[in-house]
This record gives C-alpha cells, structure tokens and sequence, in this order.
C-alpha cells in the first residue's frame, strides 16, 4: 500500500531547498552579469539603431519629396518662362517682319517713284532732245528749202526760229 | 487575446492535472493486492520493531517486512512514485549507476562526506554495505537509528519495508536493514512538512549532490554556456544581423521582455528583467531536460514541491520587497471601504492573498510536470502490465501497441506544458511584481 509518505516529492527537503536557493541565485547573478545584461543592452542598441535608420530614411523620403515638389515647381516655372519666351520671341519676329515688310514697301514705293520721276526726266530729255533734234532737222530742212529761197542768212534764221517757237509741243 | 490564452492555459492545466489524479486514485487499488499477495503468512520475530508490526502479515525471506530485493509483482503506482522521487544515485543500466557526492549531517554525529559508490549499490539501488551508519535504500540514503552501528562499513544483507502506524495514528512505511540477522529500523532523511505528508524532522539531514541538484547543476551549466556565447555574439557582432545561436535566444528574451514584462510591470520593468529572464530559462531548461528520458536527462526537477518553493518564494520575496506605499496601502487599509469591513474581511483576504498567489505558483508548476510525469511513466508501465512483467511476450506487444501512441501523444503534450509552465511561472511572477510597483491611478 502506498502512503502519501511515499510520495517523496511532496516532502519539501532542506537538503534540495539549500542546493536549489544557491544554484538558482548564482544562475540569478551570472547570468544577469554576463548574458542578460549585455543581451538585452545590443537589443536595445540594435533597435534604437533600426529605430534611428528608420526615421532617417522617413526624414530622407520626406526630404526627397519636399525636392521633388520643389522641381516640378521649378520645371514648371521653367516651362512657363520659356512659353513667355516663345511668345514674346514670335512676337518679336511678327514685328520684325512686318516692319520690315513696311519698309521694304517704302523702298519699294520709293524706288518706283524715283524710278518714275527717272523715266519722267528721261522722257522730258528725251522730248527736248526729240524736240531739238526735230528743231534742228526742221531748220535744216527749211535751211535746205530757205536756202533756196534765202539767201541772206541771219534773216532766214530769224524767220525760223519764228517758226519753232509756232511749233511748240504741249 | 489574453483571455482566450488564459482559458487554454486553465483547461491544459485542469486536464493534465484530472489525469494525474486519475491515475494516481487507479494505482491504488493494484497495489494493495500486490502488497497483500505477498504477505502469504505470518512469522515471529525476535526483533523489538516486530510489536509494531505484529499485525502485519510478514515476507516470506524476511523477519520484519517484505524483502525489497526479492522480486514481486510489477507495480506501476510504485514505479511512477519511485520513477518521480529524487534519488542519491542515478541509475543508468541494469546494477551501473552514476555515482553522486553524498554530504550527511546528523547532529548526533556531525559531517560524513563520502560517494554512493561507497554503498556499492547493485540491485534496485539497494546498497550492499553501510558507511558510517548510513545506508543505500532505493537509491536514498538512510541511516540506520541503532548507535551501534555508526562507524566502519557493515555488510548489509537485505533491506525490508513494513507498514506501520506512526506516532500520530497513520500508517507509514517504514523500513529495516537486515544486518548480520537483526532487523535494524532506518531513518528517512528529514523534510520540512512537519509530518503533515508522513516525513519530518528525523536523526539526520542530507545536503548531497542529489540527481536533481546534479541536474540543475547541468542545466545551469548548459544554459550559461549557450547564453555566453550568444552575449558574446551580441557584443562582438554590433551592427550586424543576428546570427545563428544568437538569432535563436534573442527572440526569447524579446518575448519575455515585450510580452510578459512590459506589459505586466509597466514602465519599472528593467530591475525584474533578470530575475523573469531567470526563473523562465531556468524552468524551461530543467523541463525539457526533465523530457529526456534517459540519462543525463529524465529527473524530475520542476516536478518536486522543493525546487517550486524556493522559486515561489524568491518570488514572493521580490515582490514584497520591492513593493510600494500604494500596494501596501491597498493590501493593508484599503482605500474606501469602511473600517469594520477592513478589518473583518478585506486586510486577513489580502494578507492571505500575499501568501496564496506565491503558493499556487508552487503548486501549479509542481502538479503540471508531476502529473505530465506520472502518465507518461503509467503509460509505459502498461507494456508490462500487459506482458505480465515478462510473462507473456503477446501481451507485451499488445502493450507496446498501446503505449507507444499514447507515450507519444503525452511526450508531445509535456513538451508544450514544458513552455507553457516556464512561461506561466514567469507570466505570473511580472503580474505580481506589476502590482506591487503599480502606480497610484489619477481619476
């Protein structure tokens, strides 16, 4: 028959309280100097670090962000000014051209008036030539048939010029 | 969450705990057919202990009990008991056995430091020679009361248990060595329950290397060695990826620090890091080694009310120590409650409650790897049960086709209750020290 006296692990011993007590307080403290301690001290380290690494990379993209807001910005601005730019050129040539379509207007205007006012002048030459040449061949015609029937020369130019001065061309 | 976890960890507990009782209320009966099937008749003897035991039916080889060397009926209650207690001697193989430092104290005599090889022990850890008066009983030392007989080496023949009523009116077994013919009664070591569970104070105290001193010496061991290498690791790998052993541990101690000490403890946790960090490796470590069933595993460490006492009460000390005016305000004189109540009902509850939450700390790791123990070892007991202790070979195989699942299923169990009461113990520890340095609320 067995008896709860049997049953031995029941029975606290003095023997095993004593052995348990001082392994377990040694184990306590050595492993709390030599392996707890600089365990939980790198765990620590180590999260602070991943810790600190992800702020710095969160800090980093915010910052990337906040630069690439600030590009687009400025590649905006850029964009705009060389829309103004473009326009203000094409408009610039716009003037230019029609400025210089004007003035080679004018010119041309000029040069055709001049070129009148030349052909004019040639032609009044040309008629006063004509009408000396014509004069001239008329004297000497009526030279040639005075000559017959003048013979006395101033008189006969006299009577000539009498005559061209009749025939004046209007 | 926590409540769901805490219901799982309430059901394991009261499962492992109803089979543990089960099976140990089922021992009973086996036993005591055993015990009188070898009690077949009656024999005077001329020893003074025969009085007492003159009642019980004697041993057919012996004079004052039945022979502990004699062979008799397989017993599995016994087995499990004896498979469980802590003994001086490990046994390995057959009559080989790893012999353990013995240190012995009796007032009456002083120290006697010697081996358990000095007993030269061969047959079911029986010694067959005294050193000093002391004896080899079953792997336990015990000492022989005849003050004749302590000094020198005395060649002991046999060794005899008898049932007897103790001084107190309840039964006991007690036990005898046979030397040179007489039957000499032997004292069990002394144990500090006042003989409420049939031990006491006796002639003698033993401090010796026992199996599970000598397996906490291990495991201590084995767990620093394993802890110095991955600190060192930690230390000389700084900035790096943790790594192999290293990688294994530090989740641990994550675990223990996020899930148990923070959240219980609050924000004094780090002074009771060490100390949770501790008691948790160091059940854990005992229990699993308390798995192997072979040496240098197999003892029963966390499954021995001695070794969950001083934890308990390591934790009941830090927690009363380090304790504030606040708990000890709210232990004591409860805040808003009348003064009559306080003193009738609220201050014994508390100061009871300050004793009882170490103590069902004691007893709950004590009675989960205990009962997960006994089953286990009911369990292989059934192969020779059913084999008849090697009677019937069929009925052997018929056994081990029973107990090999059922082994299995229990081993698998025991290696989850072996985390899970490491980590209750621990749990439970930062939930007191969380109350003792709680916090005045600010409503």
């Amino acid at each position: 028959m067995l008896f709860l006296g049997d049953f031995s692990v029941i029975k606290p011993e003095p023997g095993l309280i004593f052995w348990t007590t001082t392994i377990f307080l040694l184990f306590w403290f050595l492993m709390s100097r030599f392996a707890f301690k600089p365990i939980t001290e790198s765990l620590k380290k180590r999260e602070m670090d991943i810790q600190g690494a992800l702020d710095q990379a969160k800090k980093a993209r915010e910052e990337m962000s906040n630069l690439q807001a600030e590009n687009e910005k400025l590649l905006a601005q850029a964009r705009e000014e060389r829309a103004q730019i473009l326009k203000e050129a094409k408009e610039a040539k716009d003037e230019i051209i029609a400025e210089a379509k004007e003035r080679a207007h004018a010119e041309y205007k000029r040069k055709v008036e001049s070129a009148l006012q030349d052909i004019e002048n040639q032609k009044m030459a040309a008629l006063v030539d004509l009408k000396n040449k014509a004069g001239q061949m008329a004297i000497d015609i009526a030279e040639k048939i005075l000559h017959k029937e003048l013979a006395n020369k101033p008189e006969q130019e006299a009577f000539a010029k009498s005559l061209a001065d009749n025939i004046k061309l209007n | 969450m926590i409540s769901i976890r805490k219901f799982c960890i309430l059901l394991v507990f009261s499962a492992l705990s109803l089979t543990g009782l089960a099976q140990h209320g089922h021992e009973n009966h086996p036993q005591e057919q055993a015990g009188e099937a070898a009690h077949p008749g009656g024999q005077t003897q001329d020893h003074p202990a025969a009085a007492a035991t003159a009642e019980h039916p004697e041993g057919e080889h012996s004079p004052c009990g039945h022979s502990l060397s004699a062979e008799h009926e397989f017993n599995a209650g016994e087995n499990a008991i004896h498979h469980i207690a802590d003994a001086n001697a490990i046994h390995l193989l057959g009559n080989a056995y790893f012999h353990l430092p013995c240190i012995l104290y009796a007032p009456s005599q002083g120290w006697t430091f010697t081996k358990t090889s000095a007993f030269d022990a061969h047959h079911h850890g029986n010694g067959t020679k005294s050193h000093e008066g002391y004896v080899l009983v079953h792997a336990n030392i015990m000492r022989l009361q005849n003050p004749a007989l302590h000094s020198g080496e005395l060649p002991v023949e046999d060794y005899m248990e008898a049932e007897e009523e103790g001084a107190d009116g309840k039964p006991r077994t007690v036990f005898y060595a046979l030397i040179n013919g007489q039957c000499e009664p032997l004292d069990a070591k002394s144990t500090l329950d006042g003989g409420i569970m049939g031990g006491g104070i006796t002639s003698f105290y033993d401090f010796s290397i026992t199996r599970n001193v000598f397996t906490m010496l291990l495991t201590v061991i084995l767990l620093f060695l394993v802890f110095r290498a991955a600190a060192k690791a930690s230390v000389a790998r700084e900035g790096q990826a943790p790594k192999g052993l290293q990688n294994f541990i530090e989740p641990f101690v994550t675990f223990i620090r996020d899930e148990v000490a923070k959240p219980n403890i609050g924000p004094k946790y780090e002074k009771y890091m060490p100390f949770l960090l501790s008691v948790f490796f160091f059940i854990l470590g005992l229990n699993l080694i308390g798995q192997i069933p072979f040496f240098p595993g197999s003892a029963n460490v966390t499954g021995n009310l001695s070794i969950t006492l001083t934890l308990a009460v390591l934790t009941f000390l830090i927690t009363n120590l380090t304790a504030n005016r606040h708990y000890w305000a709210h232990t004591l004189w409860m805040p808003g409650v009348p003064a009559v109540l306080k003193i009738i009902i609220i201050t014994p509850i508390e100061v009871l409650g300050l004793i009882l939450k170490p103590f069902t700390l004691m007893l709950r790791l004590f009675a989960n790897i205990t009962a997960g123990h006994m089953v286990i070892l009911s369990f292989v007991s059934l192969i020779f049960i059913f084999g008849d202790a090697g009677q019937s070979l069929n009925g052997s195989i018929a056994g081990i086709a029973a107990s090999v699942p059922l082994t299995l299923f229990m081993m698998t169990l025991e290696l989850l209750v072996a985390f899970l009461q490491a980590f209750i113990f621990t749990m439970l520890s930062a939930v007191y020290f969380g109350a003792a340095v709680e916090e005045p609320h600010h409503h």
